[in-house]
This record gives structure tokens, C-alpha cells and sequence, in this order.
């Protein structure tokens, strides 16, 4: 079985490629790259207009299930993953049960099995049930699939616990993923802490909140030699503190998520509860200097942090609906039209920090580059497109998104999965 | 200027707006003075005071309101109703929308709940009180207390004092006073007000002494006791201490100060006896414009003019 990917302005930033080439896909994997290829008997796509990049990795999604398939199923946050393009995608633990054990891991990799081409790597509890107490059993979880480990969304409170979880993960070769806040310092904060959440009179979560665990974690890091991932970086401070310690040669690293790169805490001024997650949209301040991190590299990765909720959860007042927001099908034109076409971020940034970053912290030896005998799995996008998107158009079950009904530039058109091509393009329109 | 369909905060509203409702209060005031008080402007109007927090003087005083203004009333609090039970607030306003009210008066606990609501209803709402966001018929009360007593708002120097952070009286008050050109300061210790108010247009201090000083109107807000169980300052005689108005503290203001309050007081607390009920208190005469207020608010969102018109 062939597939030929033509004409396309393939972007491959692992071999610093950025031009028009045809792809040869034979047998599932990359088979030959160059100038006008002929293959007799292939399947021909033809990419003009488009870029061709390595499979789309989301390091950071949570697919709900076992436990709040309300939420999300395996199978619909897959399509979801799918339609925005990604051909894999790393779930949070944070399920019921919590994905603290093998049997969990192994049950969320069956399930996917037969939910979608997408390819799904768990990521481990850091503790038991997420207590922040107890280490989960990080050598069993690996040998069951895990290529991670994180207290998202609970952060590990007692700096020993951390300690002693880094150095335990990283002796196995898992990277510690830390959702990095002091939920002391959060308190009963709702938003970001700033002019807005004085007039609106909600509750404020400083930035503080953010940066101190940051900084904390990146001792930890000197001190165990071990690396740490922080999740969805939102603020200057956060974004300093981490350009420091990669100066100093510390194994951090980074991400950042689309909502905190597009939108500031303006859009909570009418109560959305589509703008309410944790961490909080942060000053426009915060916003442009998680872009200018995703820029030079500070920050590696863009992860989304797709965190579904039902109509009726985020129908709820802001200060008691549900933190989080859908994310797998905007990620990318989020991407294009606030990073790539306000020329913030370059093309081969934007594509290295979806593909070779995400893969090279997760240790996914076969992805984030195209490569002739790798598994063939590409991203195809659109920066003359643009992406329009109903409620009617999102795949996930949830539709907490402030994103919906608007129009953005840029928009996905295509992905290959293993050789398999999927032609994309929901709510894609020619300009 | 109309006011349009619904009260939701004194954010937005222009000078004009504000005085309009300032005057229609003025020509209410009369008609409790009459021996029958009451006129037909709002009869046959559904008014439903939807209250999901406790309150006793502002329920009260726009349950009056309304009945002055003839319209029927049903009261809907959270204790007697499904919310209890956890039915949501669309849902609890989805069905009593079915019962064809014209307008909500609702108080809530959480900031912006107002804005909610407004898709799921035809009807006008009022907001009597969201969290700590807006509560703008106190600060129209206020207003038209200053008003009566001041003779206008340019140029006064306005000092508001207390638990900044979780007051809602105080953002209206603040949104307010800025569009009608008073200069306001407020005032607490550092752990009540929360950073970047100053961006709301306001003067910041945890100074009080020094902040009385020319103030022609003062208005200390009520210190709940559970913000000291909640570690924001240490004992509530060390509040008095600190940010207690007395008599002596007083002084420091001008001599024609007024002493405002929007109730309840915590007499002992943030306020002495002696000047809460001394010559410069107008805090009852506060209570008193309230229901003045709420009917001009009701009777200008809900057409009461359109209806007499009609008869």
C-alpha cells in the first residue's frame, strides 16, 4: 500500500527541511522524500497550498475516561484529537479511578485500541489516588505504557513528596509533569488576580500562585538532577523562571497552552464560564510573554489541556463551574493565526513545539520527525484557510469552549496515521 | 435617556441615566408620604424577588417598592425553595419564567450570576446583590442620599472603608460616584483590598487617620466576623483599633461630614454608637431613600409610564 503526499511545503524541523517535496509513504512508514516523486499505483494527495509537517503530538489532554465518560469518552476525545489534527495524544491521569496502577493504564490502552487511529500514551499518577502522599507505582505503570507522571490539576503540595517522585521517575526515565500551583496561594481564586478580578469582584489567583511552585520545582530539579515538565506555563514570571534554569542547564522543561497564548483575562469581564480554568487567563502582559517563550524556546511545547465538562457543569455560576476548556480541535489554527501569521513564533518553531518537543520529552523515539523508515504520520494544515467551528462541529462532549462561533485563520486539512490518510477540514472554509 | 431593560450594576451608566433615576426618586418619595401609599403604575406586573442569599433591609425594601407601585409580588428565597434541593439557577429561572414575571429582583452570592440568567428570560432583571461585584440601587441610594444632603457630587471627596475585597456596595458605589465626578478613597488593611483596585479609578490607603482628613462623606462598610476566621486580620478589637470610626476619628473629616453605612452595622466594630446615631449619621435616611430608589428603578425598566398611558 502507497500514499503519496504531493506538493506539499513540507516543514521538518528536526532536519531543518522547509520546502516543496513529495512524501512517499509505503507500508505504513516513510519510504522516500524529495523533488516530484512518481510512484506508480500510489494513492496521490495532493498538498499544494499546504504544510506538511510530522504527526501533531498533544502531551497534555484529559480524556476522562475511566469514570466521567459524561465528560468525555476514549473514543470521542480521540475523534476530537483526530479532527484537530493530532495523530497522538498523552491523557491525564486525573480519571476515577485515578490512573495510579497498571491495570488502569492498561485499560485506558485497550480501550483506545479500539476507539480511533490516534495514538494514546498515558500519564501516571505521581501519588496514590492523587493524595500528594504516597508514590503510585511508577516502574508498573511503565511497563504497562506510561511514559509519564503527573499530579495534574492536584498539585504535589509537600516539596519531600516531589522530591522523592522526581527522583524515582527519572530513574526509570519518566519525566515528572507538574502542575505547577500553590493551591494555598489560590485560595478561593477564581480568575487571575488583577484590575479585572477587582472590578468583577471574583476571587483572585496571583500569579504567585503559579511561579513559586515553578521555582520550587526547579530547586527540586538542581537538587535531584532529575527532569521536570512544567504544564501550561501562563505567566512572565513563570516563563523567566524557567528561561533561567534551562540557562543553567537544568533538565526543565515546558509548555504552553493556545488559550493562554490567544486570549488575557479581558474575556471573563461577562462571566463565561468558558474562560475560567486553572491556571487562570492571565494580563495581556502574561499573554505575550508566554508567546515570546514559545518563540525562543523557553517554552517547548504547545499542549492543549483539553479538559471537557458537561453543559450543565459549566451552566453553573463562575465561581462554581468547573475549571477548564475543550481545546483539541482550535490548538492548531489558534496556532497559526495568533503565533505563525502575527509572525510571533516562525513556522518551524510552532511545528517543532506540536511534533520534536512534545516527542523528545515524552522519549517517543519514533515521532515528531519525518524520516525515512519511521512510522508515517503526518499533519497537514492550512495557513489561507480558516476554521469556523459550531458546537455542531466539536467531536468531544463537551463544548466549554470560548473559541466556538468565530472565525480563525488557518485550519487543518489532513492527517496520515501510521499511512493512513485522513482528509480533514470540519468548518474549513477557502479564506 | 432611557434606561433600557435591565439594572445589572452602576458600571456603564452615564450621568444622565443616574440622574434621571436620582429625580423620578425624588417625585416617588411623596406618595409614601400619603395616607393611602400607593399609585396603579405597575398593576397587573409580576415582580419576583429571587434572593439566594440571606438579606433583610434590601428584600424588604423593594418588596415596598413594589407594592407602592401596585405591582404583585412573589418572593422566592433560597431557603424555601428547590435550590436546596440543588436544582441550578437556569433551571430555578427557567421555571419561573413560565409564569410570565416581568421582572427579577435577584440577589446571589456569586459574582456576574445576573449575566447568566439574562438568555433564559423576556423578563427585566434587577440586581440586588452579586457577590462581591455590584449591588447598584445601594449606590443609587447612596447617590440620592448624598444628593439630598450635599446638593451634588463635583468635587466631593467620598472615603469608603472597610471590607473592600468582598463588597459589592463598594464597586457600585465607586462606578458611580467616578461618572458623576465625586473623587472617592478607599480604605481597609492591606489584606481586604485586593491589588490593582486603583485601576477601578479610586485611591488606595490603609492609612484611615489620614484618610478622614477633609473627607464630606464617609461611608464605613459592615466587617463580617468570619473574614477573621479566615486569617485576614487578627482579632476584631484589633480591627476597631485600626479601622473603628469614632468620634474623635470623625473630626478628622469635614464639619459637615456625612456618615454613611449600608447596613447592617456591627456597632462596636467598624462603628461607634456615638456617631452612628450622632448629627452627622444619615444612615437612616439611607434606608429611607432605598425604597424611593427601587421604585424609580422599577418603574423606569419596567414602562410603568407606557402602562398609565394604556389606561
Amino acid at each position: 500500500m502507497k500514499l503519496l503526499i504531493k506538493n506539499g511545503r513540507v516543514v521538518n524541523p528536526a532536519a531543518q527541511t522547509d520546502d516543496i517535496l513529495d512524501i512517499l509513504i509505503e507500508n505504513g512508514k516513510f519510504a522516500r522524500m524529495g523533488k516530484k516523486i512518481a510512484a506508480a499505483g500510489a494513492k496521490t494527495f495532493n498538498a499544494a497550498g499546504m504544510v506538511v509537517a510530522p504527526g501533531f503530538i498533544d502531551m497534555h489532554v484529559h480524556l476522562r475516561e475511566p469514570g466521567f465518560e459524561r465528560k468525555e469518552t476514549i473514543a470521542t476525545g480521540l475523534a476530537a484529537a483526530l479532527a484537530g489534527g493530532f495523530t497522538a495524544v498523552a491523557c491525564m491521569p486525573n480519571t476515577d479511578p485515578v490512573n495510579d496502577s497498571g491495570a488502569v493504564t492498561r485499560y485506558i490502552l485497550d480501550r483506545a485500541k479500539t476507539a480511533g487511529h490516534v495514538a494514546v500514551f498515558p500519564i501516571g499518577a505521581v501519588t496514590k489516588g492523587l493524595e500528594g502522599k504516597e508514590l503510585a507505582p511508577y516502574a508498573e505503570m511503565k511497563g504497562a505504557g506510561v511514559r509519564a507522571v503527573s499530579d495534574d490539576g492536584m498539585p504535589v503540595a509537600n516539596a519531600g513528596v516531589m522530591r522523592r517522585a522526581m527522583e524515582y521517575a527519572g530513574s526509570l526515565g519518566l519525566v515528572v509533569i507538574d502542575h505547577a500551583e500553590d493551591k494555598n496561594l489560590t485560595g478561593s481564586g477564581v480568575m487571575h488576580e488583577g484590575a479585572m478580578s477587582a472590578r468583577l469582584g471574583l476571587p483572585g489567583v496571583p500569579a504567585e500562585s503559579e511561579t513559586v511552585m515553578i521555582e520550587r520545582d526547579i530547586a527540586l530539579a538542581r537538587l535531584t538532577g532529575m527532569a521536570v515538565h512544567i504544564a501550561h506555563v501562563s505567566t512572565r514570571l513563570g516563563v523567566e523562571a524557567v528561561r533561567r534554569a534551562k540557562d543553567q542547564g537544568l533538565r526543565v522543561t515546558a509548555e504552553a497552552t493556545p488559550h493562554h497564548f490567544s486570549l488575557n483575562d479581558e474575556a471573563v469581564r461577562e462571566f463565561s464560564t468558558s474562560a475560567k480554568m486553572a491556571p487562570p487567563l492571565r494580563s495581556e502582559e502574561d499573554r505575550k510573554a508566554v508567546v515570546k517563550g514559545l518563540a525562543d524556546g523557553t517554552l517547548d511545547v504547545i499542549a492543549t489541556d483539553h479538559a471537557p465538562h458537561t453543559y450543565e457543569e459549566k451552566l453553573l455560576e463562575f465561581d462554581r463551574a468547573p475549571n477548564g476548556i475543550i481545546g483539541l480541535q482550535t490548538a492548531v489554527p489558534l496556532a497559526i493565526e495568533n503565533l505563525v501569521l502575527k509572525k510571533k513564533v516562525s513556522l518551524a518553531r510552532m511545528v517543532d513545539a506540536f511534533t520534536g518537543a512534545p516527542a523528545c520529552i515524552l522519549g517517543l523515539g519514533n515521532r515528531g520527525r519525518i524520516e525515512v523508515g519511521l512510522p508515517a504520520n503526518l499533519t497537514l494544515f492550512s495557513l489561507e484557510q480558516t476554521t469556523f467551528l459550531t458546537p455542531d462541529d466539536i467531536k468531544s462532549l463537551g463544548k466549554n469552549s470560548p473559541f466556538l462561533n468565530r472565525k480563525i485563520k488557518g485550519a487543518v486539512t489532513a492527517s496520515v496515521i501510521a499511512g493512513k490518510l485522513n482528509v480533514l477540514g470540519i468548518g474549513t472554509a477557502a479564506k | 435617556m432611557s434606561l433600557g431593560k435591565h439594572l445589572l450594576g452602576t458600571e456603564g451608566l452615564t450621568a444622565e441615566q443616574i440622574t434621571e433615576i436620582l429625580d423620578t426618586a425624588d417625585n416617588m418619595r411623596e406618595i409614601g408620604t400619603r395616607s393611602v401609599k400607593k399609585v396603579p403604575a405597575l398593576r397587573g406586573k409580576l415582580v419576583v424577588n429571587l434572593f439566594f442569599e440571606a438579606s433583610t433591609r434590601t428584600r424588604s425594601s423593594f418588596e415596598i417598592a413594589e407594592k407602592r407601585l401596585s405591582a404583585d409580588t412573589l418572593n422566592f428565597s433560597a431557603s424555601t425553595s428547590a435550590v436546596k434541593k440543588g436544582e441550578s439557577l437556569v433551571d430555578t429561572v427557567l421555571n419561573i419564567e413560565r409564569m410570565q414575571p416581568d421582572c427579577y429582583v435577584m440577589r446571589h452570592a456569586s459574582p456576574g450570576s445576573h449575566h447568566m440568567i439574562l438568555p433564559h428570560t423576556k423578563a427585566s432583571v434587577v440586581n440586588a446583590g452579586d457577590g462581591a461585584h455590584e449591588h447598584p440601587t445601594q449606590a443609587l441610594l447612596d447617590a440620592l442620599t448624598i444628593r439630598q444632603k450635599k446638593g451634588g457630587f463635583k468635587g466631593l471627596d467620598v472615603l469608603i472603608c472597610g471590607d473592600i475585597a468582598h463588597s459589592r456596595v463598594v464597586r457600585s458605589n465607586i462606578h458611580l460616584l467616578n461618572t458623576m465626578g465625586a473623587k472617592v478613597t478607599v480604605c481597609g488593611p492591606a489584606t481586604l483590598l485586593p491589588p490593582k483596585m486603583e485601576s477601578l479609578g479610586v485611591r488606595v490607603t490603609t492609612d484611615f487617620e489620614e484618610a478622614l482628613k477633609k473627607k464630606d462623606v464617609v461611608m464605613m462598610l459592615r466587617m463580617q466576623l468570619e473574614r477573621q476566621q479566615h486569617g485576614l486580620f487578627p482579632t476584631l478589637l484589633e480591627y476597631y483599633k485600626t479601622y473603628g470610626l469614632t468620634k474623635e476619628r470623625l473630626q478628622r473629616a469635614r464639619k459637615d461630614v456625612i456618615l454613611m453605612h449600608p447596613g447592617p452595622m456591627n456597632r462596636g466594630v467598624e462603628i461607634d454608637s456615638e456617631v452612628a446615631d450622632g448629627p452627622s449619621s444619615v444612615i437612616l435616611d439611607q434606608v429611607e431613600n432605598g425604597v424611593s430608589i427601587r421604585m424609580a428603578v422599577l418603574y423606569l425598566l419596567l414602562g410603568g409610564g407606557e402602562n398609565e398611558a394604556s389606561h
